[in-house]
């Protein structure tokens, strides 16, 4: 029953699947893609923000994917540390690029919805501030496993680093929410749950799945990159290249 | 393993790195000494306006207290791992976390005690209201021993690196915020007269959090820092 399971241990096994699953999530992307920006672009503008509101189809799935990639990237990390398992270590230092690369995009197209809303690129908003946060823990992340050369060692040290990061993004999103409150009168915090109409859920949820999709159409491709790295001096990823 | 051989083993280690660091002194007299400096800096750098100072004071010692903190912290291990007397203390018979916590505590001893001593004399220098100086140095109290736990995780992993030195304070300095945050708002709201026992409870919090759980975790990474 566990067969597939043990197999997941297997990097030649993995990198076969990983191949076969490409054109399926490539294919599912594009297709959410192209309908979400179709509905992005086809609903009606918003009576207060006018056309510019349309960057969060773009921005909110983006903060929350920076979210979720850190805890795949985590448990990722925890299964390798506990079950020593190779290929949860490849796909923990996979997601960790992916993730800070789409902590940047929030963090920009947050910036950019801030311009006209607020008129700077920059407010200490409590989320702003906690996605930079975030993406500095991801690049301390990153810069850990660069930093060790014996690939075993930098996995396990940056699964611990991944750890100690999931105990304490919640102790700093609600700290940074406390300090926000703290230091702003409550002007802006109006709009933390508006409801939303269903023409802009529409392609909200559209665009979230596609990031989705995406997310996991990388992570396949760098882990399989990542199994033909470690895995270059073994037979099979020799016999792969001989044809 | 006993109690007590458990405890006496505490002792031990925490005498052995008090007389060690008191042989060699400049290792934890120059992040105090840092510490000095830096938060002479601002009143250089900003004007010397007395309320422009009071206003960013406790920001200021407080960045101040993180940033020292975390310079002591690289040779937290640093020695031990370059003799070998940490290898021997991880194939010792005792739990690897009470012999790290009580490394921590020496290491709070010599970097965390002694600012919580100096601060009122920077609180001076920064004109802070005299109703602030107890908070900060209650704050200080509270938190530098959790920046010490925290931190002592990040030297631990950064330990068999060559320059772990910067690298340490981009792993460190993030997890820190929380503390930095509420601390730096007692000692503000202190100077206001109002009551801070919301913050010191959040504070003591950490603190407690960092006990349970930072042993445990430093002693996993020291592990994974040594097998390579």
């Amino acid at each position: 029953m566990f067969a597939w399971f043990f197999r997941l241990g297997s990097p030649k096994h993995v990198y076969r699947i990983a191949g076969r699953f490409l054109p399926w999530t490539g294919g599912l992307f594009l297709l959410l893609l192209i309908s979400g920006l179709y509905y992005s672009f086809s609903a009606p503008p918003d009576y207060q923000q006018g056309e510019s509101y349309r960057i969060i189809f773009v921005h909110v799935p983006a903060a929350w994917m920076s979210m979720f990639i850190y805890m795949v990237m985590a448990l990722a990390g925890g299964v390798g540390l506990v079950w020593k398992m190779k290929m949860a270590d490849m796909v923990a230092s996979a997601a960790a690029p992916i993730g800070a690369a789409f902590t940047l995009l929030a963090l920009v197209t947050g910036s950019f919805w801030g311009k006209p809303m607020w008129g700077t690129w920059w407010v200490w908003d409590a989320r702003l501030t906690s996605e930079l946060i975030l993406l500095f823990l991801y690049l301390g992340f990153i810069a850990l496993q660069a930093a060790i050369e014996d690939t075993r060692t930098a996995a396990r040290a940056g699964a611990i680093l991944a750890l100690v990061g999931v105990i304490n993004i919640p102790i700093i999103h609600y700290s940074v929410e406390w300090w926000y409150t703290l230091h702003q009168p409550a002007t802006i915090t109006k709009m933390d749950t508006p409801s939303i109409h269903i023409s802009m859920l529409i392609p909200l949820l559209l665009m979230a799945g596609a990031f989705k999709v995406f997310f996991a159409h990388v992570l396949l491709i760098r882990t399989r990159t990542e199994i033909l790295r470690r895995e270059q001096k073994t037979g099979w990823v020799q016999e792969l290249f001989k044809k | 393993m006993n109690e007590t051989s458990m405890l006496s083993v505490f002792w031990l280690l925490l005498r052995r790195d008090l007389l060690l660091a008191a042989r060699r002194r400049s290792e934890w007299v120059n992040p105090l000494l840092f510490f000095i400096i830096v938060v002479t800096l601002f009143p250089l750098g900003v004007g010397p306006e007395p309320n422009a100072l009071r206003e960013m004071a406790p920001g200021v010692i407080w960045v101040a207290a993180l940033l020292a903190a975390m310079l002591s912290l690289d040779n937290l291990f640093r020695s031990d791992y370059d003799d070998g007397s940490l290898e021997q203390l991880i194939i010792s018979p005792h739990p690897v976390s009470v012999l790290v916590l009580a490394k921590v505590s020496a290491q709070w001893l010599l970097t965390g005690l002694p600012l919580i001593l100096l601060s009122p004399l920077l609180a001076v220098l920064m004109n802070l209201s005299s109703e602030a100086i107890p908070a900060l140095m209650m704050t200080l109290a509270l938190g530098t021993p959790a920046l010490t736990l925290i931190g002592a995780i990040g030297a631990a992993l950064t330990v068999g690196l060559r320059r772990g030195g910067v690298l340490l304070s981009l792993l460190v300095l993030p997890l820190y915020i929380p503390i930095l945050i509420f601390a730096a708002s007692a000692v503000g709201v202190a100077g206001m007269g109002l009551s801070i026992e919301a913050q010191l409870s959040f504070l003591a919090a950490l603190l407690m959090l960092s006990i349970t759980l930072a042993p445990m975790t430093i002693a996993a990474a020291l592990r994974i820092s040594l097998s390579s």
